[in-house]
C-alpha cells in the first residue's frame, strides 16, 4: 500500500510540473508584443478580429486564456493552424508528424546505445590501454562536432557526391522498409553520434567504478570469465546513469531534433515547431511545447519505474519511504 | 607433510602515482595439507594484498607479481588466467571480509549461489538451485527457500557472511582463504561463524588460511601462525609454539595491545607506538626498529634475515625474546 502511495504521489508531482510549464508557455505566448489576431487576419476588419481573440480566449485575461486552452487541449483540442485560405487542426499535423519523430527518436537511440554500450564496456575493461584510448579520443571528435555540421558533411559525402542515400525528405513503411530506412540513416546518424560519445562516457566511468567493488574479485574467486563478469556483474549496477539519461534524452529528441528535422526535411515534431516559429503560428507553438513537455514527464516517470528494475534497493527504499 | 599451497619469494609491487609500492616483498609460506594456518597482522601489513596475488585475484596494469605459487601440483604462476580459474571453487575458494560490498547488491542470492556451481561443475539450473538451498541450511540459515531469492541488503550482516561462505564452499574446494571473515560482526555472531568455519572445515576436509588481526581468533582456530609485518613474514610458528614461545617483539607487542578483562576500568590501552613504515619507502634496517623496545644499533642499519630454529620456529629479528643480548 505505501508503493501505491509513493507512485501516486510521483505521478501528482509530475502533473503540478506539467500544468506550471504549460502555464509559463502561455504567459510567455501572451506577454510577446504582437497582435496574434492581425498576423493571422491581415486584412480583416476590428470586429472580425476581436471575434478571433474571442474564439480563443484573447480577450481574457492570462489565466482565463490558459484556462480555456487547457480546457480545449485535454479534449484533445490543440487549436489550429491558420493560413490565409483557412485553417487546419494543429492535431491533424502531429498525428502526421508524431509517428516520425517516435520513429526517428526510437532508431536514434536503439543505434547510441547498441554502439555505446560494447564501447563503453570495452573501454572500462581495457582502461588506460590502448583500445580504451582509441575510443576516447574517436569519441572526443564526434562530441565536439554539433550534430547539424555531421548532417551536412552526410549529406555532401554520402548524399551528393556519391548518391548513396537520399538527402531530403521521408518514407512511409507502405512506401517500402528500404525506402523507409534509406531516409532515416543520415538524420539517425547526426543526431546519435553525440549522444553515443555522451552514453560510453557515461557508462565507462561507472564501469570503471564498479570494476573496484570487492564484489567483483568475489565474482573472479569463483571462477567465472572476465566476460560474464563484465555483463552478468557489473554492468547492470554501472548502468543506472546510462538509462537515466538515456531516457531524458527521450523528451528532448521528440522536439529537440529542429535542426535536423529542418535539414533533411523529416517533417516531424521538431520541424512542426520550426514551421510554427516562423509562421508565427502561437497557438500551435504553444500545444507543441506541451505535448513535447508531456513526453518529457513521461519519460521521467519511465526512469523512476527502470530505475526500481535495475537496482533493487531502490524499490525497498520506496516502500519504506 | 606435503604441502598444498606453497608460495616461494613471492613480492607484489603497485606502481602508484608517488612511486613504486611494495606491498607483498619475498614472502614464503607453506599451508600444509588438512591444516588451518592464521595470518596475522595490523591493516596494511599485506596480508590481504598476500591472499589475493596468490589465488591471482589481483588485477590491472599497475600490478606486478614475482616469485613462483604451486597449489596442489600446479603451478600457478606459470600458468595463464583461464587455466588457473579452472581451479577455482574446487581448488581455492575465497571469503571476503564486508559480506555487503562482496556480494551484488543487485543480484538475488539463489543466482549468486548457483552461479558457480552451474558454470564450475556444469549443474542445470534447477540442480544448481536445489543444491544452492542445502548449502544455505549447511551454513545453517534457516528458511532458505527464502533467501535464495532475496537480495543481500535484505538480510543481516551476519547472514551474508554465512551465504558468503555458503558461496566458497559450493563447489567443495581444498583450500579456503578466509579474509577477516569475522571483523565486519558484532562480536557474538563472530563467534557463531568462526564455528561454523571450524565445523565444515572438518566435515569438507579443506585447509584454511584465515586472515586476521586478532590474535584471539587465531587462538583456537589454527595449526599454524604466520605473522607479517610490512609486507614480510616475521614469525611463523605451530600456534601453541607461537603462544607459549613468541620470539618476534613485533608479536609480543601485538598480543600486548589485546584490552584483558582482568584490567582494572580505565587502566590506559597498551598500544603500538608510530607506525607502519611507508611502503613506498621501505627503510634499510628492520621495519619494526622504530617502533621496537628493544631495539639495538644494529637493527636500524641491517635488514634482519629470516632465522629458524632447530625446531622450525621461523622469525626474523636480529635480537628475538628469550636470548640473552
Amino acid at each position: 500500500m505505501q508503493k501505491l502511495s509513493f507512485w501516486l504521489q510521483r505521478v501528482s508531482q509530475l502533473l503540478v510540473v506539467l500544468l506550471l510549464v504549460t502555464f509559463g508557455v502561455s504567459l510567455l505566448i501572451r506577454i510577446i508584443p504582437v497582435d496574434l489576431a492581425t498576423i493571422v487576419m491581415p486584412v480583416a476588419d476590428e470586429t472580425q478580429r476581436a471575434a478571433f481573440r474571442a474564439s480563443i480566449g484573447l480577450d481574457k485575461g492570462p489565466i482565463g486564456y490558459y484556462l480555456q486552452w487547457l480546457g480545449n487541449f485535454v479534449h484533445g483540442d490543440l487549436g489550429n493552424i491558420y493560413y490565409s485560405g483557412g485553417t487546419e487542426t494543429v492535431s491533424g499535423h502531429l498525428i502526421k508528424a508524431m509517428p516520425r519523430s517516435l520513429l526517428l527518436m526510437s532508431y536514434t537511440q536503439i543505434f547510441a546505445l547498441g554502439v555505446a554500450i560494447p564501447l563503453g564496456v570495452l573501454s572500462a575493461y581495457r582502461a588506460g590501454r590502448r583500445a580504451d584510448r582509441v575510443i576516447s579520443n574517436t569519441l572526443f571528435i564526434f562530441s565536439s562536432i554539433p550534430g547539424f555540421a555531421i548532417g551536412l558533411i552526410l549529406i555532401i559525402i554520402v548524399g551528393t557526391k556519391f548518391e548513396w542515400l537520399p538527402t531530403l525528405g521521408y518514407a512511409t513503411f507502405s512506401e517500402g522498409i528500404w525506402e523507409h530506412f534509406k531516409h532515416m540513416i543520415m538524420p539517425v546518424l547526426s543526431l546519435s553520434l553525440g549522444l553515443i560519445a555522451q552514453y560510453t562516457r557515461l557508462l565507462r566511468a561507472d564501469m570503471i567504478a564498479s570494476l573496484r567493488e570487492d564484489y567483483v574479485t568475489m565474482a573472479m574467486s569463483k571462477g567465472l570469465s572476465d566476460r560474464r563478469i563484465l555483463w552478468r556483474h557489473v554492468f547492470r549496477p554501472s548502468s543506472v546513469t546510462l538509462f537515466t539519461s538515456a531516457a531524458l534524452s527521450m523528451g528532448g529528441l521528440i522536439g529537440g531534433a529542429i535542426v535536423i528535422e529542418s535539414i533533411f526535411a523529416t517533417y516531424g515534431v521538431g520541424f512542426e515547431i520550426f514551421a510554427a516559429i516562423g509562421g508565427r503560428q502561437y497557438i500551435m507553438l504553444q500545444s507543441c511545447v506541451a505535448v513535447i513537455a508531456l513526453f518529457y514527464v513521461f519519460f521521467n516517470l519511465v526512469v523512476d519505474i527502470g530505475s526500481g528494475f535495475v537496482d533493487p534497493r531502490t524499490r525497498d527504499r520506496r516502500a519504506n519511504a | 607433510m606435503s604441502s598444498l599451497l606453497s608460495v616461494k619469494n613471492m613480492t607484489v609491487n603497485f606502481d602508484t602515482p608517488r612511486g613504486s609500492l611494495e606491498a607483498v616483498r619475498n614472502v614464503d609460506i607453506e599451508i600444509p595439507a588438512g591444516t588451518s594456518v592464521g595470518i596475522v597482522g595490523e591493516s596494511g601489513s599485506g596480508k590481504t594484498v598476500m591472499c589475493r596475488a596468490a589465488m591471482g585475484l589481483l588485477q590491472g596494469s599497475t600490478v606486478s607479481r614475482t616469485g613462483t605459487v604451486v597449489f596442489d601440483g600446479h603451478e600457478l604462476t606459470a600458468m595463464t588466467k583461464e587455466q588457473v580459474r579452472e581451479l577455482f571453487g574446487s581448488g581455492m575458494a575465497m571469503i571476503f571480509q564486508d559480506p555487503l560490498t562482496a556480494l551484488n547488491p543487485v543480484r538475488r542470492i539463489g543466482v549468486q549461489l548457483s552461479e558457480g556451481l552451474r558454470i564450475r561443475l556444469g549443474m542445470s539450473k534447477s540442480d544448481a538451485m536445489a543444491r544452492s538451498k542445502e548449502l544455505l541450511e549447511l551454513v545453517r540459515i534457516p528458511n532458505a527457500a527464502a533467501v535464495l531469492k532475496s537480495f543481500p541488503y535484505q538480510l543481516s550482516g551476519g547472514m551474508r557472511q554465512r551465504v558468503m561462505i555458503a558461496i566458497a564452499i559450493a563447489c567443495n574446494p581444498k583450500l579456503l582463504f578466509a579474509d577477516e571473515p569475522t571483523t565486519a560482526l558484532d562480536v557474538t555472531v563472530q563467534a557463531q561463524i568462526l564455528q561454523l568455519l571450524r565445523e565444515l572445515r572438518e566435515d569438507l576436509k579443506m585447509s584454511m588460511v584465515l586472515v586476521t588481526h586478532d590474535l584471539g581468533v587465531v587462538a583456537g582456530n589454527t595449526d599454524y601462525v604466520a605473522v607479517m609485518y610490512a609486507g614480510e613474514v616475521v614469525e611463523y610458528a605451530p600456534t601453541a609454539k607461537l603462544f607459549a614461545d613468541m620470539r618476534m617483539p613485533y608479536t609480543e607487542a601485538l598480543l600486548n595491545s589485546i584490552p584483558r578483562v582482568d584490567h582494572k576500568p580505565g587502566t590506559a590501552l597498551t598500544v603500538i607506538a608510530g607506525r607502519l613504515p611507508d611502503p613506498t619507502n621501505r627503510p634499510s634496517g628492520c621495519g619494526f626498529a622504530p617502533r621496537c623496545k628493544y631495539v639495538q644499533e644494529k637493527c636500524h642499519k641491517e635488514h634482519p634475515n629470516l632465522k629458524t630454529d632447530p625446531d622450525g620456529h621461523v622469525y626474523r629479528c636480529w635480537f628475538p625474546i628469550g636470548e640473552a643480548l
